[in-house]
């Protein structure tokens, strides 16, 4: 079997800004991949190129076995795309918008149909304009995924739904690739990333910085811990694993690895915890640690 | 926090964004009744003259529906009737700029994202109707100061200049009040044109009964009877100053109540499945463009069927004035004036048949800044068949107005003449001979967007220098080359005996090489280039 998604060395340059500077990407079939990045790092000018939307200045794009500029109308026939800002016209209804992108797609499942709008809670009468934020996104997902293609292409397709809705989101993934389809999912946040792909690329600044299935990329996940302990903490310090330790009176942060979490809470509930925050990094503060640069000065 | 809080700030912006387009129809619209009076100065030398054609001319039913009414023989009143149907252009581009400046802003979500910012609740209906106000009123003292300037009495030039201004005022205030009630920049724009054409109507009709009580009803009845020349009457000035602060003051509370982004009449639900013919690229056209289509057609056909029937008026007003039946006579006598008179209205229907194509055109531009063209250009669909199906809009939509509006005139005219089998076919030929040089315009439009989206509001630009041109061309004795400049100085007069369909050939030829073009350039391009 083909694979769906090949870059290498891909360049695209918006007069003087480089927004691809070499990019590599493979994505298997059936597999769910991830594209990781800070807003800004190049991923939606990635797809674009893939939808042939956009002109390669240099590099090697092959998608699902063609060019994707040349063969755009051809290749589209076998995939469906959903942008990470989904706006509607404004006097055609959603379901309106689902059935028009289904049929320019070459058909929809009806059923299918049926039940996405049932499990995204979605109204298809009404119409585009008002429609929140969250819904012109459900418009865009429900279309993409009653459609029968092979290869889901969804650009941070998650932005304005609640938590509840990105379960229903993360559900209708991996029933997609139940059924064998291959998807890129382009994303900012790890979590989402973590919950549903088989194999991630992190790209910065134009470039892919690490590639691989996540047990490879476990060095990223860290967890940082803010706690309020009984009595002042020693003994943390020395602990493989914990970084960044900063102690104050008896409050205590630091960041630790996945491996040396259970280890570090069981040291601090000896001492006794009165209270404790943990969140997961945020990607930004990965960026930080791990290529040294924060994405923000990257891209000023 | 005061309600009015960053309205500076707005107007600044506001200025800015506006910096070519509003000092462009502040200054053409000054300097035209200053023209005006320069050719009934130079035409009209002698007061026998001028009444002879305050009596054939000015004073003739059609002239009157067209442009209001005469109060007398001097040039000042000639001028200020000539120019009265530019305070229709002055209240449309007020009523525009202010729907533009608030209810487009808010549909784009530019206001939110400037509402988060410190901004009172009044800023954005205000900072709009401040800087339309001032446009209208800088309007009004250039064009005064043009008329005082051309050699016209103080006073009257100052009254018209006033009730142009306050006119454009009233029309803006309109266009406050409609951004507020409507959920659409579209449903805004409609509703004041609405308005606009109610206003012209009630005129029409007031100014050509023998009762003029319904041109007192209509603001665009009240400019004319300030009587500017000829006796002004100041005090219905106070007439549109009152209205426009009753419109504001009825906007205000309506735009505080409702939530940003939302009108004040309930959207309603639509289908939860689409119909068999939103399939593909051609069948979602039809739904954008066609309501487009319908109201233009239905405008268009009603200005057709009154200025049809005007026209056997046009061509009998010249009876019994033997100078002017004797110049009459060598064009072709009273069905010759008429032909010319029904010849230049078709010349206008011109004009705004080519405005047409080039915001059907612009769509395009709209949609693919919207992110709308993306995802469909995603699908199956070829670039190709995505700008084909908006070109199709845009060069059938101007065909479709230009048909109904020459099959309207030829109905009513034909009617008056008794001779419905020969004019219907007639008139309706005589539109479409419009029809090519407004393809030119919509080509460009088609063009420009291909090559670069950002230029294609360009297009607009030069069908304002081919307006320009045609209104201007003669009085200011321009030359030949220049007036050849504009498609629509070539567009044949097919009501005269003899006529060459040769340049229409080329217009069409033309208006396609400019589409393939475009459609050439856009098929290289990077989608969205904004």
């Amino acid at each position: 079997m083909e694979t769906p998604i090949e870059v290498s060395g891909l360049v695209k340059t918006f007069g003087r800004t480089r927004a691809l500077d070499g990019l590599d990407l493979a994505v298997r079939a059936g597999e769910v991949h991830g594209f990781l990045g800070p807003n800004g790092s190049g991923k939606s000018t990635t797809i674009r190129v893939l939808l042939g939307l956009l002109r390669a200045d240099a590099g090697a794009v092959r998608l699902l076995g063609g060019d994707p500029w040349r063969d755009a109308v051809a290749l589209h026939r076998r995939l469906a795309y959903v942008p990470g800002d989904v706006t509607l016209w404004p006097t055609l209804s959603g379901g309106e918008v689902i059935d028009l992108l289904g049929r320019m797609r070459g058909g929809l499942d009806p059923k299918r149909r049926a039940e996405l709008l049932e499990s995204f809670e979605l109204d298809p009468r009404k119409k585009g304009r008002t429609y929140s934020k969250g819904n012109r996104q459900k418009v865009g997902l429900v279309a993409a995924l009653a459609s029968d293609v092979e290869l889901l292409i969804l650009d941070e397709p998650t932005s304005g739904l609640d938590p509840l809705m990105e379960e229903v989101f993360q559900h209708w993934v991996h029933r997609a690739k139940q059924d064998g389809r291959t998807v890129l999912l382009s994303s900012h946040i790890l979590a989402e990333v973590e919950a549903l792909c088989d194999r991630v690329t992190i790209i910065r600044n134009g470039r892919a910085v690490e590639s691989g299935t996540l047990g490879e990329l476990r060095h990223l996940h860290r967890t940082s811990i803010d706690a309020e302990l009984a009595a002042p903490l020693d003994g943390l310090a020395d602990l493989p694993g914990v970084h960044d330790l900063r102690v104050d009176g008896n409050r205590v942060r630091f960041d630790v690895d996945g491996a040396a979490l259970d280890t570090a809470l069981r040291r601090l509930t000896e001492l006794g915890v009165r209270s404790l925050v943990s969140k997961p990094p945020t990607l930004e503060e990965l960026f930080l640690r791990h290529y040294e640069t924060a994405p923000a000065e990257v891209s000023a | 926090m005061s309600t009015l809080t960053g309205t500076r700030h707005l107007v600044r912006l506001i200025l800015r964004r506006d910096r070519f387009l509003l000092p462009l129809w502040v200054l053409v619209l000054a300097v035209l009744p200053m023209t005006y009076a320069k050719s009934f100065f130079e035409f009209f030398p002698t007061e026998a003259e001028r009444a002879a054609y305050a009596t054939g001319t000015g004073r003739n039913p059609s002239i009157v529906a067209l442009l209001g009414p005469l109060y007398g023989d001097s040039v000042g009143a000639l001028t200020a009737q000539r120019a009265g149907f530019l305070l229709v252009i002055v209240a449309l581009a007020s009523l525009l700029t202010v729907v533009r400046h608030t209810r487009t802003e808010e549909e784009a979500g530019r206001r939110e994202l400037l509402g988060g910012s410190v901004l009172g609740r009044h800023a954005g209906l205000t900072a709009a109707l401040l800087v339309t106000y001032a446009a209208d009123v800088l309007l009004g003292l250039l064009s005064a100061a043009g008329l005082v300037a051309a050699g016209l009495p103080a006073a009257g030039s100052y009254a018209y200049g006033l009730a142009t201004a306050l006119t454009g005022i009233v029309f803006a205030t309109v266009g406050g009040l409609a951004a507020q009630l409507t959920e659409t920049a579209g449903g805004a724009r409609g509703t004041g044109i609405a308005v606009l054409g109610a206003a012209f109507a009630l005129r029409m009709v007031g100014d050509t009964a023998t009762h003029d009580w319904p041109s007192w009803l209509s603001p665009l009845g009240w400019a004319p009877r300030i009587r500017a020349y000829e006796g002004e009457r100041w005090w219905v000035l106070a007439l549109p100053v009152l209205v426009a602060a009753l419109f504001a003051a009825a906007a205000y509370p309506l735009s505080v109540r409702r939530d940003l982004g939302a009108g004040l009449l309930p959207p309603r639900l639509g289908r939860p499945t689409a119909g068999s013919a939103l399939a593909g690229p051609f069948g979602l056209a039809w739904r954008l463009h066609r309501g487009q289509i319908l109201w233009w057609s239905v405008g268009f056909g009603l200005l057709g069927l009154i200025l049809g029937g005007a026209a056997k008026a046009a061509g009998r007003s010249v009876a019994g004035n033997p100078q002017l039946e004797q110049i009459m006579a060598k064009i072709g006598g009273a069905a010759g004036l008429s032909d010319a008179y029904l010849g230049a209205t078709l010349g206008l229907a011109g004009w705004a048949a080519a405005g047409y194509g080039i915001q059907a055109a612009l769509r395009m531009r709209a949609e693919e800044a919207a992110g709308r063209a993306e995802p469909l250009l995603a699908t199956e669909t070829r670039r190709s068949a995505w700008l084909l199906s908006h070109v199709v809009f845009a060069l059938l939509g101007p065909a479709v107005v230009l048909v109904v509006t020459g099959l309207a005139t030829g109905l009513t005219y034909g009617i008056s003449t008794h001779d419905l089998a020969r004019e219907l076919p007639r008139m309706a030929g005589a539109g479409l001979a419009q029809l090519p040089a407004a393809w030119v315009l919509a080509g460009v439009a088609v063009l420009l967007y291909g090559l670069a989206p950002r230029l294609a509001p360009v297009a607009w630009a030069l069908l304002s220098v081919c307006v320009l041109l045609g209104q201007l061309g003669a009085v200011l004795e321009l030359d030949q080359w220049l007036l050849d400049l504009s498609p629509f100085t070539h567009t044949p007069q097919v009501l005269r005996d003899s006529w060459s369909p040769t340049p229409l050939w080329l217009q069409t030829a033309l208006a396609l090489a400019l589409t393939a073009i475009g459609l050439t350039t856009f098929h290289r391009r990077d989608i969205p280039t904004v």
